[in-house]
């Protein structure tokens, strides 16, 4: 009966212990597997979608190509697995993924409860109305008396009554269960207002008869911070998924491109860009902090040079010149009057 | 009046010319009145639906031909205040609706795998096509071992270890050989060893799994102690029921003995095909999608569903206690469970169950999930059949001094199946439309990948999602209208006059 029990002890120990040495260790792991596992929504314009050729576009599948750069120094090793939002989390912690990177919120019990890291904020978004441009509304302050298309027992439905009950102003709301009736009561005039994410409603205004005719107004009236997600527990990793993310919004802030990156790297004289671009000192040692975090000392080379620097992401796949035209605003860089921040690379 | 007068009378000769019929009851006139227009009530209605089906079919002819886009590159096509359907939006994603994120320069293989679906399928449904024995055999063992290895790529480098438990799994079956051999009572008397050891190795097999690998493994710490002896005990334990099922003077086990062989063979053979290296470039299944999962999710769940259904429909009416009891609480835990939630299980949960490291195919999941689901309703279906069939055929069976093998397939089955036809083809008809389902364990089906299409921004238009939606509604329609149309063929060709 003894050695029965110890035999169960020992067995789940040794499992135990297995486990854990498997799990530590997600860079080294990445690296030996030759590719980088990125979970991504299974179709959302300008964040994640494939295209008719099979190639996938977006920012968040910019960021994993991003983290496939620094780490391979070849953006095209990545394997992008599409998730729902139901089984994102769980394809996360069980390893089937490296990385999520699927316009998840940050929130607090995610970061805390659910054994999840946020490693940044790629996408600034919030609630945001949409109007018709013939209304001739600039501002949020001024939909007194309006009526609001938007979907039944959401959060937007929430913050909706409060934004408007704190400014003092009546509204009458026309909620609907499905997304897609949401905008078409809005587009067949049951409603002077379609409110939901911005980053949606730049989205659903596509699909509007005339989209030119309509307008996103400047207010976000909540905080729905999207971002990159690893497992908690590996430090090392979080670095890595973090620091891509900073890389990203210092190469834009020094004003380094994917165009003039290579160049940079070589005739760089400035102490700053030389630690970011891990240039060579005139005595040989490296000036970067690669090595630091168990990646080449040109990794934001790489990075840039394999998807451009936040702003060019930014602009390929949401920017002015693609169909969903959205502006920088909130996610605009720090010293231009945004919120994208990242602490100083030395 | 006189006699003369009647002398005179007018006698015909011949019949008088046949008038035409009534002009209100024959031709397009009278068709409509007996049809359309029989009451006051009946016209009424005719009007109000007549009304209502042209204006349906104008709007729709308006938004699939007179104001639809034919032409164009991206979105600018399809904006409009009155557009119709975005025809080239289609025109540019079918590929990738039908074979997914599958590497375009690959396609070929898809191709390849979609024509000898075909080329097994469409004699097979002819009744007057010959060679049906061999047809069969394609279809069911050539046919899934050539689409494995064209769509994934084969060369799956299976390990040794993985030749050494198909042989384990064959012996340990072995076990049941003179069971069948002999029928239950002389099996169990002539093979007691060999099932007892079979059952120490099934203890010893899940308690495997319960310890996990123990730390000390005596050949070079490959395999643990437990396995080891699973090893010994299941070799010493085949080779006995083997020897218990040939050792007979009149010979009866030997056809169940060269089955055994010949199912080890064909495995291990089958295995072999797997492993050889074809020079193809090995395809994901997550790069699967489309026509290409919806097909082979269906093909599957339809032809896992038939025999594992018709074997627990027995089983549930089985007099073995405990046959019949793993019989309803299978099929009954299945049934109390939505589909969507078994997927669900198989994707969430089951990774979390697992060592780290150790990962099932994410379609492998749901294909299991399916036939699992899809055989406890066809279960029911085909039971409804069996309880159809008078006793009488049984008893007129058993006095022939039928084994009950023979009876169930020489007399219960094939009426039992004939008359569940109707239900048996509604079983696949709603898988083939459940398949969609996969979409929530992130498997791109023919819908999914369309919604996916939808959303991409070069696309994205007030007319897309309608023109997207009537095409992959046509695409289902068409499959599931000629399952329909081939079912009611076949219940008039098996058709013996029962019908009412």
């Amino acid at each position: 009966m003894k050695s029965t029990v110890m035999a169960w002890v020992l067995g789940a120990a040794v499992s135990a212990i297995a486990a854990t040495s498997a799990m530590a260790g997600t860079l080294e792991d990445v690296k030996q597997k030759g590719f980088l596992q990125c979970g991504v929504s299974q179709g959302l314009a300008g964040f994640s979608n494939p295209d008719s050729q099979n190639n996938w576009t977006g920012m968040d599948v910019d960021f994993c190509r991003a983290v496939a750069a620094a780490i391979f120094n070849d953006p095209s090793k990545v394997k992008f697995s599409p998730l729902s939002a139901k089984e994102r989390f769980t394809a996360l912690q069980s390893g089937e993924v490296d990385v999520l990177s699927r316009n998840s919120t940050w929130t607090m019990s995610r970061d805390t409860s659910l054994g999840l890291k946020f490693a940044g904020v790629m996408y600034y978004d919030g609630q945001g109305f949409m109007v018709r441009k013939s209304l001739g509304i600039d501002s949020a302050l001024k939909l007194d008396g309006a009526t609001v298309c938007t979907n039944t027992g959401t959060t937007t439905e929430l913050n909706l009554a409060d934004y408007f009950k704190a400014n003092n102003m009546k509204y009458q709301v026309v909620a609907i269960e499905d997304a897609n009736q949401v905008r078409q009561a809005y587009d067949e005039g049951r409603c002077d207002i379609f409110t939901t994410d911005q980053s949606g409603l730049y989205a659903e205004r596509l699909s509007l008869k005339n989209p030119d005719d309509h307008m996103v107004l400047p207010e976000i009236i909540s905080k729905e911070p999207l971002g990159p997600v690893v497992r908690q527990g590996d430090d090392a990793w979080f670095n890595v998924v973090k620091w891509t993310y900073y890389a990203l919004l210092t190469a834009e802030e020094f004003g380094i491109t994917q165009a003039n990156v290579e160049d940079m790297a070589k005739t760089a004289t400035n102490p700053e860009i030389k630690r970011i671009l891990g240039s060579k000192n005139e005595d040989g040692s490296a000036a970067g902090f690669g090595t630091g975090i168990g990646l080449d000392e040109e990794w934001i080379v790489h990075i840039v040079k394999a998807v451009g620097n936040y702003g060019e992401v930014f602009e390929r796949n949401v920017g002015a010149n693609t169909p969903l035209k959205i502006a920088r605003g909130k996610n605009a860089l720090w010293n231009q009057g945004g919120l994208q921040y990242a602490p100083p690379i030395r | 009046m006189s006699m003369t007068d009647r002398s005179l009378a007018y006698v015909r000769s011949e019949d008088a010319p046949k008038l035409p019929a009534p002009a209100s009851t024959v031709g397009l006139q009278g068709w409509l009145r007996v049809n359309l227009f029989s009451s006051l009530l009946n016209s009424l209605l005719t009007l109000v639906f007549g009304a209502l089906a042209i204006m349906v079919i104008w709007r729709v002819f308006n938004f699939a031909v007179v104001n639809a886009a034919w032409t164009g590159t991206n979105r600018d096509a399809c904006v409009g205040e009155a557009m119709g359907a975005c025809w080239p939006m289609i025109a540019d994603k079918m590929p990738q609706w039908i074979y997914g994120f599958y590497p375009i320069e690959q396609r070929w293989r898809v191709n390849l795998a979609f024509l000898a679906f075909a080329a097994g399928v469409i004699p097979m449904l002819i009744p007057s096509a010959p060679y049906k024995l061999w047809n069969a055999l394609y279809l069911f063992i050539i046919f899934p071992l050539l689409t494995l290895i064209l769509l994934t790529g084969g060369n799956l480098s299976f390990g040794f270890s993985s030749y050494m438990s198909v042989v384990r799994f064959m012996l340990f079956l072995s076990a049941f050989l003179p069971l069948v051999a002999y029928g239950i009572e002389e099996g169990i008397a002539r093979n007691r060893a060999g099932l007892l050891l079979a059952g120490v190795v099934l203890v010893l097999w899940l308690a495997s799994f319960a310890t996990g690998p123990l730390p000390v493994g005596p050949i070079g710490g490959q395999y643990s102690g437990i396995d080891l002896a699973i090893y010994v005990v299941g070799i010493i334990g085949g080779a006995l029921s083997l020897i218990a099922t040939l050792k007979d003077r009149e010979g009866r086990g030997r056809p169940v003995f060269y089955g055994w062989g010949i199912g080890l063979a064909a495995l291990l053979v089958a295995m072999a095909f797997l492993d050889i290296d074809f020079g193809l470039q090995p395809v994901e299944t997550q790069q699967w999608g489309g026509l290409l999962v919806t097909l082979v999710v269906s093909v599957t769940g339809i032809v896992a569903s038939l025999p594992i259904g018709i074997v627990l429909a027995l089983g549930r009416r089985s007099q073995m206690p405990v046959v019949r009891t793993l019989s309803v609480i299978f099929i009954e835990v299945i049934r109390g469970v939505p589909l969507i939630t078994v997927l669900f299980m198989a994707s969430v949960m089951l990774p979390l169950f697992l060592p780290p490291g150790v990962s099932f195919d994410k379609l492998l999941r749901a294909l299991v999930g399916v036939a699992l689901f899809s055989s406890a309703y066809m279960a029911e279906v085909v039971r409804g059949g069996l309880q159809a069939i008078p006793k009488g055929q049984t008893e007129g069976a058993m006095a022939l001094g039928l084994s009950y093998w023979q009876m169930m397939i020489k007399i219960i089955l094939p009426q039992a199946l004939k008359i569940s036809i109707p239900n048996i083809v509604g079983n696949f008809i709603s898988l083939f439309k459940d398949t969609t389902l996969v979409l929530i364990i992130g498997l791109f089906d023919l819908l999914g990948i369309v919604q996916s299409g939808l959303r991409d921004s070069n696309w994205s238009s007030a007319s897309s999602a309608p023109t997207g939606y009537l095409t992959v509604a046509l695409m289902f329609w068409v499959f599931c209208f000629a399952m329909s149309r081939y079912s009611m063929y076949t219940e008039r060709r098996l058709n013996t006059g029962h019908k009412r």
